[in-house]
């Protein structure tokens, strides 16, 4: 379960998140939907704790994420929207370092990479070194990185970004299979198409606050509108 | 400790696969100074043995006239090259490089020799030629010789004392030793040694922590249950790694040279065996920790690959300055100044190349002095880490 409560954030004079408060349950997808800019990735930031909220709480399963060991840290994994590898690294070794800092030993994360290798079907790649991967390649990287510790809890910025149909397909697979493994999912973006057809919930943020929480069909009920654009685009309050 | 020693081992992997940093830590850095240091001295040693052991070559054109004079010249071991030249031609030939330096002995020398009045000579050099200005002294100092030893003979010949004309003697001491000679060239030795060990982990220093932002690996990074410093920890233990690497391969290079260079020529001692080359090792090791402290401090601070090479340039500079300062005054080893990191590291390894003896108090403080602030730029780099600014 992870948990935003009355999240604040100021950068300067800019108040990039003025009161964010939701909950992403346990064997659900949450969709984070907002348009650029409206603090969407500030939110995820707080909630992965490398941001510090000016007030407010992050937690993941009741835990504050605040303290560089924090135990909410060991239940969350985490692809963020820069997912960058290293380079001179194969994928292998990329997947590896992440799951040696999360505390797993050599055998588990073997058993670890090999379960991805099938699931993500990275066979081909995974021995390589990651320079010159393309998109799709990096991204499935990322998330087994992120996944590698076998967290309960995932947070991921915009995943789709830049990924062909086939790389959105399979990742789409993924989040559908974890989510009925039990894990609670929180995903950010801006293509409606894929927040109505894979969110179980969508949170709507806008100027820093959240706007809209609730299921894709009740939004579009609510705004009387017959697509989740068209109801994101009334509930924003834009023409 | 176990996340410091896995950021460590990624950190020290990653970066042997990469080729900059490898021709920057483990080439470049430290046989640039080597290499440079041995052509120096090399080329120093085949200029002062052109100045003393060469023969003198001059080109005469007249020589027919005054026998006496080649005579003389000729003893002195000056090989003479007879071509009949006006002044106009010889000024040509000096100044194309037919000839290095043209005595002409004018028709008028023998009349006037002959009867005891200035018999003018005529010496074609450039003296905007470092080489051929000395061949030029050389050739005036013979001639002048020449000079004197005729003048003492027609005194002698009138019977005056000859040392009537030399009322006052003068004689040089001088007073330079030749390890002080030698100074300047230890000096740029030991920059080239701790230049070296800094370019080793340059690269690694920028890409652990700049080239993490850039790359867009840092945030998952931060995300995980690690302290930051275990991060930056295992991070500057790699830096440190690979600057050892350069120190050995830098110092080894040097005992090669001097085994090929003979220093003792220019004065200097040679006194640069395995075992000194050992010592030198362990009186910069603690200079590593402090380097790399302070080039992963700059880099964590700046925004990009591009302005962290920007600003590591500059700190390649930091330790020539104590450097500079310590030619400047000719600072010697004492106690104080073992406090300042480079300049104590300076002093030590040119005593020990010197054949100084080295106080033990001195290297430990020298170690204590670098450690401590290496400790202290280390907690720094730690602290930026903890803060929101890492993100960039």
């Amino acid at each position: 379960m992870i948990e935003a409560r009355a999240l604040c954030k100021r950068f300067g004079s800019i108040d990039a998140v003025r009161d964010v408060s939701f909950t992403a349950r346990d064997g659900q997808i949450t969709g984070l939907l907002g348009p650029n800019g409206a603090g969407k990735s500030t939110s995820l930031r707080m909630l992965y704790g490398v941001l510090t909220p000016d007030s407010g709480q992050a937690r993941i399963d009741g835990i504050d994420i605040l303290g560089e060991t924090s135990g909410a840290r060991a239940r969350l994994g985490v692809l963020p929207h820069a997912a960058g590898l290293y380079g001179n690294l194969t994928a292998r070794e990329n997947i590896a370092y992440f799951g040696s800092l999360q505390g797993l030993d050599a055998a588990r994360i073997r058993a670890r990479t090999a379960l991805f290798v099938r699931a993500l079907d990275m066979g081909e790649f995974i021995d390589r070194r990651a320079k010159g991967f393309s998109q799709g390649q990096r991204i499935k990287v990322a998330l087994a990185r992120a996944l590698v510790h076998d967290p309960r809890n995932l947070i991921l910025d915009e995943p789709t970004n830049g990924l062909d149909v086939m790389a959105i397909r399979s990742l789409r697979d993924m989040l559908a299979a974890l989510k009925s493994a039990g894990h609670c999912i929180l995903f950010s973006s801006h293509v409606m198409q894929e927040i109505g057809a894979l969110c179980d919930r969508v949170v709507i943020i806008g100027h820093g606050r959240v706007i809209a929480d609730d299921t894709p069909a009740a939004i579009r009920e609510g705004s009387g509108a017959g697509t989740l654009e068209e109801a994101f685009v009334r509930v924003l309050g834009v023409n | 400790m176990r996340a410091l020693f896995t950021v460590f081992r990624k950190e020290f992997l990653e970066n042997l696969r990469d080729r900059r940093t490898l021709f920057s830590a483990l080439l470049f850095g430290p046989l640039f100074g080597p290499l440079l240091f041995g052509a120096m001295v090399s080329r120093m040693l085949d200029q002062s043995v052109l100045e003393s052991d060469q023969a003198l070559h001059l080109t005469v054109s007249g020589a027919e006239t005054a026998p006496g004079l080649v005579r003389h010249l000729e003893s002195q071991g000056v090989k003479l090259i007879r071509s009949p030249l006006t002044e106009d031609g010889a000024v040509a030939a000096v100044r194309q490089g037919k000839a290095a330096v043209v005595l002409i002995v004018p028709a008028e020398y023998a009349p006037r020799f002959a009867a005891g009045q200035p018999a003018p000579l005529l010496l074609v050099a450039d003296s905007s030629d470092s080489q051929n200005r000395k061949l030029a002294d050389r050739a005036r100092s013979i001639l002048s010789a020449y000079g004197s030893g005729i003048a003492q003979l027609r005194l002698e010949a009138r019977g005056v004392d000859p040392l009537l004309t030399v009322p006052v003697a003068v004689n040089d001491v001088d007073v330079a030793t030749p390890s002080g000679r030698g100074a300047v060239i230890l000096g740029f030795m030991t920059y080239f040694v701790l230049f070296a060990v800094l370019m080793g982990g340059l690269y690694l220093a920028i890409d652990s922590t700049a080239g993490e932002r850039e790359r867009g690996s840092l945030e998952a990074l931060l995300s995980l249950p690690v302290p930051r410093a275990a991060l930056v920890g295992g991070k500057i233990l790699a830096t440190c790694a690979y600057m050892s690497f350069s120190l050995a391969i830098t110092l080894a290079a040097f005992v090669t040279v001097f085994r090929f260079v003979p220093l003792e020529k220019l004065g200097m001692s040679s006194n640069l065996g395995a075992g000194s080359g050992l010592i030198l090792f362990a009186i910069c090791l603690p200079f590593i920790p402090l380097g790399a402290a302070l080039m992963s401090l700059v880099a964590s601070f700046t925004r990009s690959y591009r302005e962290a090479q920007t600003y590591l340039t500059s700190v390649l500079l930091v330790p020539t300055l104590p450097i500079a300062f310590a030619g400047i005054y000719s600072l010697k080893t004492s106690r104080p100044l073992m406090l300042i990191p480079s300049l104590s590291q300076h002093l030590l390894m040119t005593s020990i190349l010197k054949d100084e003896p080295v106080a033990a108090p001195d290297v430990l403080i020298s170690a204590a002095a670098s450690l401590g602030l290496a400790a202290v730029l280390m907690v720094l780099t730690a602290r930026h880490w903890r803060t929101e600014r890492i993100l960039g």
